[in-house]
């Protein structure tokens, strides 16, 4: 048996078995998740494309926002399978629905609600007046006023160059008509429009006068995009037309038993 | 003869380099944990937030974590593995040159870092923030000082590499590993800081509590417990208690904390066997932590008393209590049925912070103030002072996880009762309104904790100036000789 006095001795045989302590815990905990598929539910819409789809450009413009003011430090977006969370924010979350979030915004502290689900909750109005005075709508709030938001243009000078950049890392924008027809049939015709790259600017400035989310229709803001990304929070998903028992397999292995509440 | 003999470990070994990380260390913590102290406060009194985008809590909350810990607790690290390293291996630190491009690097990152938050370019992910031209930056820092620390232990002139070595070292480069890997992004073009994270959804989740727990475990726990390894026998005058006890806890402590990092994502969208297996890895943990926490304790063993007459002995033995409180609470709020409440609540933030004032905090200014007056080579300015600011520390800590614990059980209880009839019994605000109160002492802990580190702040201050005065003194004599004799 070797003893511990030859470890202690040699520098470099310290240094090579602490990696090896290391390294083993860390690959059991994370190699196996991009290896299983099944961590990923498979959820499509009534006409049978996929249900989650990536961010339009404004609603990335927005995300992008959320991230630079810390958002995440206070407001989850991850709704836990309990009883009291259901009836508060819903259905609890799937792994798909943040499947083209990069970087993951689950967060870790709800010092505000969960947002996970936030969209279509409130109107544009009401996030408005939330955002610039948050004690103005709910009284006993500790939110930060946003009003930046409401003053600052949206800068989309290079919003192409971000959706290229998350094309990158595999979120499934289209740059050429080859992409462009694989997003028709994943995502729809209506749905593909809107990931086109080449389109990027077209499509941020057609979706913000459709919908004028600052109530401010000759400016787009920051609040535009803001509010663009959280009315889409938690509404891809049609709960409606699954069975509860469906998602329960993607977390729970067959051959392992679970311990829910 | 004192004089001789100082002269000679001036050139012995490289001082300077420990002296520049600890004042920064200093510096950074009195800067960090102010905003800490700051944005408890507009936690309180959201007023505080004055409308100003780059003071707003979401973007000065990791201003806060950044400057503790990696300014604060980094340079402490830096600091005292530098002067630890030397001493144990009775030689001196491997490149000046290195050393010194591992402070500046390090500091100039810590600052730009920080400066970047509050102009809102953040990667979004907790202890993570820092942007990709930064994470590169930092990595070739941290190469570099792996460097320094492994070619100095292999020009020791001792044949045993002694055990706090083992954790410096273990820190140093699963510090490294985690770094790497969890900041791998793709920028949006090579003339802006902004980015997006290479990994998604349930993947970067993974990753990133991977990384966030072992930052933990590494950087504030692995590293820290090098640290007590030499200063705590160093202030008793005694050795540490087992010698056996190290090994084991060294090797299960940096094995088993890899494991657990999952018990960050307890009910979330990942598979229920990370969760699970995260969860029993944790229990486990507590096994080699407090196995540290006994070794570090009893090292004292037989000297007890001077927990009465040394108040730096106080601040050791403290941060160690905090330690095994910690790592015990750690593992009990990691079981998934205490983590369905205490999760996304203050528990936590309480939780972290007895780890983070009462072990990592209380262990380096134990540490600092044994370390100062040796630096250079006098006494400190004052022994009451630092009584001072024990009192001052502990009554910060107190009130801040006493008040953390009501506000977050608090929360979590509120959020899951019911009526009669099965509704909720009350709103998501309803549960903000009852953490007002908490969240006031919360901050006043914090106000105590800064004072603490103020007057440490100044009784260091007044050290190094006594310290430049006397040896200004000195050598005014040798002078007067010299001439006198020619």
């Amino acid at each position: 048996m070797i003893k511990h006095e030859s470890i202690e001795t040699n520098a470099g045989l310290l240094i090579i078995l602490t990696l090896v302590a290391i390294s083993i815990g860390g690959l059991v905990e994370i190699v196996p998740l991009f290896y299983i598929n099944d961590t990923v539910e498979d959820v499509r819409t009534k006409e049978g494309y996929e249900a989650v789809r990536p961010y339009t450009p404004l609603e990335s413009a927005g995300r992008d926002i959320y991230i630079r003011e810390g958002c995440f430090l206070c407001h989850s977006q991850m709704i836990r399978p309990f009883r009291d969370e259901d009836l508060r924010y819903g259905h609890y979350s799937l792994a798909a629905e943040s499947k083209y979030d990069h970087p993951f915004q689950w967060g870790s502290k709800r010092t505000g609600p969960d947002l996970a689900r936030v969209g279509g909750k409130y109107s544009n109005e009401w996030h408005v007046q939330h955002m610039i005075a948050p004690r103005s709508v709910v009284p006993e709030s500790i939110m930060p006023n946003y009003p930046w938001l409401l003053e600052n243009e949206l800068h989309y000078a290079d919003i192409k160059k971000r959706l290229i950049a998350q094309k990158r890392v595999g979120v499934p924008y289209s740059l050429t008509d080859e992409e462009y027809e694989e997003n028709v049939k994943r995502f729809g015709p209506e749905v593909a429009k809107w990931l086109d790259i080449n389109r990027a600017e077209e499509n941020l400035l057609a979706q913000a006068q459709a919908n004028n989310y600052d109530g401010k229709p000759e400016k787009l803001t920051e609040m535009d995009a803001l509010i663009a990304y959280l009315q889409v929070l938690g509404t891809m998903v049609d709960f409606k037309q699954y069975d509860e028992s469906y998602f329960v397999k993607f977390r729970v292995s067959k051959a392992g038993g679970t311990d829910s509440e | 003869m004192a004089q001789a003999a100082a002269v000679g470990t001036a050139q012995q070994y490289n001082y300077d380099i420990v002296k520049k990380f600890a004042i920064m260390a200093l510096v950074w913590g009195v800067l960090g944990m102010s905003v800490g102290t700051y944005i408890a406060s507009e936690l309180a009194f959201p007023f505080l937030n004055f409308d100003i985008p780059y003071i707003t809590f979401g973007r000065l909350r990791p201003v806060h974590t950044t400057l503790v810990i990696f300014g604060f607790g980094g340079s402490a690290l830096f600091a005292t593995s530098y002067y630890v390293v030397q001493r144990t291996c009775q030689t001196r630190l491997w490149s000046d040159f290195l050393a010194n491009f591992t402070f500046w690097g390090w500091q100039v990152g810590v600052a730009a870092g920080a400066l970047s938050y509050m102009l809102g370019y953040s990667q979004g992910r907790e202890y993570a923030e820092f942007e990709w031209p930064l994470d590169i930056a930092i990595a070739v820092v941290w190469v570099a000082y792996f460097v320094v620390y492994v070619q100095t232990l292999r020009r020791r002139s001792q044949p045993h590499i002694y055990v706090a070595n083992w954790f410096y070292l273990a820190f140093i480069l699963a510090t490294a590993l985690l770094h790497i890997f969890n900041n791998l992004a793709v920028p949006v073009d090579l003339f802006t800081l902004k980015s997006y994270s290479l990994f998604s959804g349930a993947q970067d989740a993974m990753t990133q509590w991977w990384y966030g727990h072992n930052a933990v475990g590494f950087f504030l726990t692995a590293a820290f417990l090098g640290m007590m390894y030499y200063f705590v026998p160093k202030q008793a005058g005694r050795p540490v208690y087992s010698y056996r006890l190290s090994i084991i806890h060294f090797w299960a402590l940096i094995f088993l904390y890899m494991w657990v990092g999952t018990h960050h994502l307890h009910w979330t969208a990942i598979p229920d066997w990370t969760s699970t297996l995260a969860a029993t890895f944790s229990i486990l943990l507590l096994m080699p932590s407090w196995g540290g926490m006994i070794n570090g304790i009893m090292t004292l063993s037989g000297a007890w008393d001077k927990l009465r007459s040394d108040p730096i002995m106080l601040f050791l033995i403290t941060s160690l209590s905090f330690y095994g409180m910690s790592t015990f609470e750690g593992p009990m709020m990691s079981l998934k049925s205490v983590n369905a409440l205490s999760h996304y609540t203050d528990w936590t933030v309480g939780h972290v912070h007895s780890g983070a004032l009462g072990w990592v905090a209380m262990v380096s200014f134990g540490s600092m103030y044994h370390l100062i007056p040796r630096l250079y080579d006098t006494k400190i300015y004052s022994t009451r002072l630092i009584y001072v600011h024990f009192w001052l520390a502990t009554i910060g800590i107190v009130l801040y996880i006493t008040s953390m614990w009501v506000s977050g059980i608090g929360q979590g209880l509120l959020l899951r009762a019911f009526d009669e009839y099965g509704n909720l019994a009350y709103t998501f605000v309803e549960s903000v309104a009852f953490m007002h109160i908490p969240l006031v002492v919360r901050a006043l802990g914090g106000g105590f904790f800064v004072a603490g580190i103020l007057t440490m702040a100044y009784n260091v201050t007044m050290t190094i100036l006594r310290a430049k005065r006397e040896q200004a003194e000195i050598e005014a004599k040798i002078a007067a000789k010299m001439a006198a004799s020619a």
